[in-house]
């Protein structure tokens, strides 16, 4: 037997366990565990945070007003003008509560006693990418009608004429059945990677420096610190991306239901 | 701390399903979490901080555009003021010029006058030294008249007996014309 399997014999690697939670209450037939009971905190924030900012607005603001207006108007030049120009004003009621909810879900994966990202639980990017996709439907239909969303959406303009056999197939089904599930995947498998990494250095630490402590170990212990350390900050990092990328899809998805030159 | 949570995880996963398929429970109450936030935010929130950013980009503009309106103002009236200052400096002149000639015309006019009044001052003295001197002559005459009949008499009453008498006579009257003329005097 080679040095680390010695090392790491009783080493266990988390695994697909931790997104599993013991249900804590029951609400009719419907068991809650800990997700659902972030996923409602994150509500609860996500209206705290902006009933503070933006019940009593301001003309010249203050203190919660203006990191508000700040959050606000970073979404609207850099995710709703972008795709939506002179629309943005109105569906920025769609796209901040989406950023914020996926973001702070995000990053209840870094809060002390929360440490887990509602979004690595499927259910939750779901919802989102769902209500999104039903947004596109409905815009689009509204917009550009029904067969006029399909061709527009499907046959892209100055294609030489055989090249349509290819592509309206596979315009069709990535921008009608696939998009919903790589927006809503997209932001889940992130969340979800991100977790297990974390987990993994964190329970390295756990158990070289802990659990079962050794001259040996002790080195790999250390680094799993230093590891779970940076791994947090990178974590950081990436929640504020995935929640900037899901809802620019979310931007994007919709003025493709606005518009037809695209 | 951290891995007693993640422990509580794993011993919770008595089997573990597809972590692909969403929880119903998980559905349902990230639907109604999320459908409330967008109820609050985007029903009540955003909207009024989407009416104040358009209230106070109509007050910069506005504030804008009244200090334009407010320099263009003062332009104008800084213009009137400086024309209004043109006007009367001219008119100063004007005026300064005018009292210049009137002023000279008055001194010429003063001039003339009393050199009128002075001629007819040295008129009025020349008639009243004529008058003086005709009145004088006319009285000079007459005295001289009676005083000549009066030295004629004594002259010939006394004779002309000797030369001591004579010259007597003589002096006796120069004395009595001159105490005349101390008495008239």
């Amino acid at each position: 037997m080679s040095a680390p399997h010695v090392l790491a014999k009783d080493f266990q690697a988390p695994g697909l366990g931790l997104f599993e939670w013991k249900p804590l209450f029951h609400i009719g037939p419907f068991a809650v565990a800990k997700p659902i009971v972030l996923c409602l905190l994150v509500a609860i924030i996500v209206i705290g945070f902006f009933w503070a900012a933006f019940a009593k607005p301001q003309l010249v603001p203050r203190g919660f007003q203006n990191v508000g207006e700040v959050a606000y108007m970073f979404v609207r030049d850099e995710i709703g003008r972008p795709f939506l120009g002179k629309d943005a004003e109105r569906w920025m009621r769609l796209l901040i509560p989406v950023f914020f909810f996926v973001w702070i879900g995000n990053l209840m994966s870094v809060v002390p006693v929360a440490q887990f990202p509602v979004n690595s639980r499927i259910a939750f990017p779901a919802v989102l990418a769902l209500l999104i996709y039903l947004t596109f439907w409905a815009v689009g239909i509204k917009n550009q009608g029904f067969f006029g969303l399909l061709k527009n959406a499907t046959m892209p303009p100055d294609l030489p004429k055989p090249l349509y056999l290819i592509v309206i197939p596979i315009e069709f089904v990535s921008t009608f059945f696939i998009r919903p599930f790589t927006h809503a995947v997209r932001l889940f498998a992130n969340m979800f990677a991100g977790h297990i990494l974390i987990a993994l250095f964190a329970t390295v630490a756990f158990h070289f420096l802990w659990e079962k402590v050794t001259p040996l170990g002790f080195g790999v212990g250390v680094l799993g610190v230093v590891l779970t350390i940076v791994m947090t900050a990178f974590e950081l990092f990436i929640q504020a991306v995935q929640a900037y990328v899901f809802t620019l899809l979310a931007a994007f998805y919709i003025s493709a239901g606005l518009y037809s030159d695209h | 701390m951290i891995l007693a949570e993640h422990a509580a995880g794993f011993l919770a996963a008595e089997k573990n399903p597809n972590p692909l398929l969403p929880d119903a429970a998980e559905l349902i109450f990230g639907t109604l979490a999320f459908l409330v936030v967008l109820f609050v935010l985007g029903k009540m929130l955003i909207p009024r901080i989407q009416q104040t950013l358009a209230e106070r980009t109509d007050a910069i503009e506005g504030g804008l555009k009244r200090a334009e309106e407010a320099q263009d103002e003062a332009q104008k009236v800084l213009e009137q003021y400086k024309e209004q200052l043109a006007e009367a400096r001219h008119e100063a002149a004007r005026l300064r010029e005018e009292a210049r000639e009137q002023g000279a015309q008055i001194i010429a006019e003063m001039r003339e006058q009393a050199q009128a009044e002075a001629q007819r001052v040295i008129d009025q003295a020349h008639a009243q030294i004529e008058a003086d001197r005709q009145q004088a002559f006319t009285r000079l005459r007459t005295e001289i008249g009676e005083l000549a009949v009066d030295l004629a008499g004594r002259i010939v009453g006394e004779s002309l007996e000797d030369e001591a008498r004579r010259r007597g006579t003589v002096d006796r009257f120069l004395d009595q014309l001159e105490e005349r003329a101390g008495a008239e005097a």
